[in-house]
């Protein structure tokens, strides 16, 4: 499903990509873990260009992403969730999620409202579909925004640290929608802190330290025996 | 009617006549603020253009029409622009030339507004719009220009005021505004006082009325959530 062979990217002088090679399959959950500005973050963003890249290749679904044509062809079937939501703060939870399908699938408003009402209650929040994002708790736009995302019916599914700006008690409810999304076989990038998650969720882990994949490999595997003393001194941090 | 004596019922007589004078400035106010809305989101966006000739020319309208006084270029309008045209220009040309002066500064002075409130959004909003595989122009249409918006309706209002009272400066070129109109009557009659004090007066009236609209659109604005 995603192919990226190469990648290298530059914040200026900063090489912050070193060479990544890499490759999800369909329906795999691939987690990205790393120290913050390991590089982990710059990666899942390369893949729908939200960050421009320095050289390297990627492909995903057949297409490579190198023209501007291409890459709107892409961002439609590739959602992501962001870190501090994004949602559209003067739209309701329903309208954040019925927009992109409407004027980028050109859906009817009937046709995009029963998916998004369908999505809403698949994350929980049937009952706040008309409530303004500054209404609802961080937990809960974060599941609008994946509602959000969903809606456009994407192939691959990114997260970008999607729990880290909720308060710890609703990280949990987040974490959940990601679980049932993986169980459910969506395709899934997802670079987060939450090892449990990255355990319990994960088909394959990948450790990113100062631009390149120093490891990667089963997460029960990576966790319990990491073989690069990299991994090793990072995972003696976290766990 | 001797000099000294201050005749104020002659600021009352005027009033219906003044107020002819009042209802071209507002005419003029309320087209230079249309047109110069136009023109103002037009170069907010050419000024953050990747293109670099869009940028720069959008960069030099603003910086001119800023950086120069309305008076200077009124007359550049007004008695420089025939000086480039082959054919004789009609007779009511002023009109022409006091709105294209007037339209010209509101847009640079708006397309800054428009740009500091476009540059207010915060940058992850234009991200996830085109994350969802919105164009650049959707992202701008849908979601962060009625943000924006939001924002630039106190400046937007302050701006108009000025355009409002600056409109005065048309009088020069024998626009029949209110201005002018005071203008005359207080020549002829050599009642100045009374007067330019109804022609102030009007003035207020009109700014004081515009603030009030300005002030009840961001109430109703803010009521829809604005996070």
């Amino acid at each position: 499903m995603i192919t990226v062979s190469n990648l290298h990217k530059y914040f200026g002088k900063l090489e912050v990509l070193k060479g990544i090679d890499m490759q999800v399959k369909e329906r795999e959950v691939v987690v990205i873990i790393g120290a913050s500005g390991s590089g982990k973050s710059t990666l899942l963003r390369c893949l729908n260009k939200l960050e421009d890249t320095t050289s390297g290749e990627i492909i995903i679904d057949g297409i490579p992403l190198n023209s501007e044509a291409n890459v709107n062809a892409i961002r439609r079937e590739v959602g992501m969730v962001f870190q501090r939501f994004n949602l559209f703060p003067h739209m309701t939870a329903l309208q954040n999620v019925i927009l992109a399908p409407q004027i980028v699938r050109n859906l009817s408003k009937q046709e995009a409202e029963n998916i998004g009402l369908e999505l809403l209650n698949k994350v929980g929040l049937g009952d706040k579909v008309n409530e303004y994002p500054r209404r609802l708790s961080g937990g809960q736009q974060q599941r609008v925004a994946i509602a959000r995302a969903l809606a456009m019916r994407p192939k691959v599914m990114l997260f970008d640290e999607a729990t880290s700006a909720l308060d710890p008690e609703m990280v949990g409810e987040v974490l959940a929608v990601m679980r049932d999304l993986a169980r459910e076989g969506m395709t899934m990038v997802v670079v987060t802190h939450e090892m449990g998650f990255a355990r319990e969720v994960g088909d394959r882990l990948i450790f990113i330290d100062e631009g390149v994949i120093v490891e990667e490999g089963p997460p029960v595997e990576v966790f319990s025996n990491p073989r690069n003393p990299r991994t090793q001194a990072f995972l003696s941090k976290i766990l | 009617m001797t000099i000294g004596v201050i005749n104020w019922g002659l600021a009352l007589d005027s009033f219906p006549v003044l107020l002819q004078g009042a209802k071209i400035t507002l005419q003029f106010t309320v087209v230079s603020v249309f047109f110069g809305m136009i023109l103002g989101l037009i170069f907010a966006l050419g000024r953050m253009s990747k293109n670099k000739i869009i940028k720069f020319l959008s960069a030099a309208y603003i910086d001119f029409f800023r950086g120069t006084p309305l008076l200077v270029q009124i007359f550049l309008i007004y008695f420089g622009i025939p000086q480039l045209i082959p054919f004789t220009l009609p007779d009511n040309y002023q009109y022409i030339a006091g709105a294209i002066a007037l339209s010209l500064n509101c847009g640079a002075y708006t397309a800054e507004i428009f740009r500091s409130g476009i540059q207010s959004i915060d940058y992850g909003q234009a991200e996830a719009a085109r994350s969802l595989g919105m164009s650049h122009f959707q992202s701008m249409r849908y979601i962060i220009l009625p943000q924006a918006f939001k924002v630039v309706v106190p400046p937007l209002g302050n701006e108009f005021i000025a355009m409002l009272k600056d409109s005065s400066l048309l009088a020069i070129i024998a626009i029949e505004d209110l201005m002018y109109t005071g203008k005359i009557i207080a020549g002829r009659t050599f009642q100045a006082l009374p007067i330019f004090m109804m022609v102030a007066v009007m003035y207020l009236a009109m700014t004081m009325a515009l603030s009030m609209l300005v002030n009840y659109t961001e109430k109703r604005l803010s009521k829809s959530d604005n996070g």
